[in-house]
């Protein structure tokens, strides 16, 4: 089958290039990582994170014939019709909107400044309890959906504002990890927290386009999340 | 350390109060054209008396007028959002603040514009 892959080195390159490969998978429904470790195989060269393989640390992020996940639980079959038969190439690039270091590596500097912003850990001025802060079974259930992101940045890659915007709007990302400590019941700082997100851009840059939902590898809705805080903001400041 | 997004040229200098007044805005606009469309489907032989009296009566003159307001609040905050998207410094470097500056200002006084036109056109009284 045809692989066409983004190549791009700053020490060497003046521009980046689409190489093209031909790779036999022997009819395999491959997994994108596994035509991947083939190439590698045949070109030392090419640039790429992977880690656990299994969907679980968000390494290989990247765009895959136009659409952002994780190379390693993306099948050629799910890919696009045609491509595991190797009648359409397989189009690899890395993810948008963020600086290449090297092929389908990115700068996820970005990405993690606005994370930090969010300040994503969990807040309490009460004094420690002596053993744990308990929670009932109905607190816990809220978190559900949100404490799943693995921070693959396939999200926020694909948010036009987070293109345009990248220091000013959190992305979708950021902002499902912001819901995620404010729906949480032994969290106390939701004022601080909201505070810093009633600016034009922090939040508000979200139109609801659900670009982030339609890519989100593990299944989440930061489109939902980023509309819950839209309603406690809209509670605190009316 | 992180600083906070500022900004003073959005309408409300606060991203909750733009998002109301687009969705307030809108809303008004929606049940003015709906308004208008049934007036206009229910008054299949229209003559200029008729629609004179229609348009110059006081509570039309109103609805008008928060019309007027709602497109003008609703463009800014619209245009705002797409000159910060798109004329920024990814595009124009180090000249993007005088370029983005100079469309919002042009914008912002060609509403000005419209508003008062709007305001005469309804309340003249010609």
């Amino acid at each position: 089958m045809k692989v066409s892959i983004y190549r791009y080195n700053p020490d060497t390159d003046r521009e980046p290039t689409m190489k093209e490969y031909d790779v036999d998978t022997q009819g395999k429904d491959l997994m994108v990582l596994d035509v991947l470790n083939l190439v590698k195989e045949m070109d030392p060269s090419l640039g790429f994170r992977r880690s656990c393989r299994e969907g679980v640390c968000g390494s290989d992020g990247m765009n895959i014939n136009g659409k952002n996940g994780l190379a390693c639980i993306t099948s050629l079959s799910s890919v696009a019709p045609g491509v595991k038969e190797g009648k359409k190439a397989l189009v690899l690039r890395p993810l948008p909107g963020l600086p290449v270091v090297r092929d389908l590596v990115v700068d996820m500097t970005m990405f993690y400044n606005q994370y930090e912003k969010v300040q994503p850990y969990l807040q309490n001025s009460t004094p420690a309890p002596a053993i744990e802060r308990l929670q009932s079974p109905e607190e816990r259930a809220k978190l559900d959906g949100l404490y799943e992101c693995i921070l693959c940045a396939c999200c926020s890659t694909s948010c036009p504002s987070f293109w345009w915007n990248p220091d000013k709007f959190l992305g979708p990302a950021a902002l499902l990890q912001g819901y995620r400590f404010l729906a949480d019941s032994r969290d106390n700082a939701t004022e601080e927290r909201l505070a810093r997100l009633d600016d034009p851009f922090s939040l508000f840059r979200c139109h609801g386009i659900m670009n982030c939902v339609s890519v989100c590898p593990k299944g989440l809705n930061p489109t939902r999340a980023i509309g819950h805080i839209r309603s406690m903001l809209l509670e605190r400041g009316i | 350390m992180v600083t906070r997004v500022t900004s003073v040229t959005s309408l409300g200098r606060n991203g909750l109060y733009d998002w109301l007044i687009q969705r307030v805005s809108a809303v008004v606009i929606g049940v003015y054209f709906i308004g208008m469309l049934a007036y206009l489907i229910a008054q299949p032989n229209l003559d200029y008396g008729t629609w004179k009296a229609f348009i110059g009566s006081v509570p039309m003159q109103i609805a008008t007028t928060l019309l007027v307001l709602s497109v003008a609040a609703h463009t800014w905050v619209g245009l705002w959002g797409v000159t910060t998207d798109y004329l920024t410094s990814l595009t124009f470097g180090k000249s993007a603040t005088g370029v983005r500056l100079v469309v919002q200002m042009v914008i912002a006084l060609l509403l000005l514009v419209y508003v008062l036109w709007g305001l005469v056109t309804i309340w003249g009284g010609a």
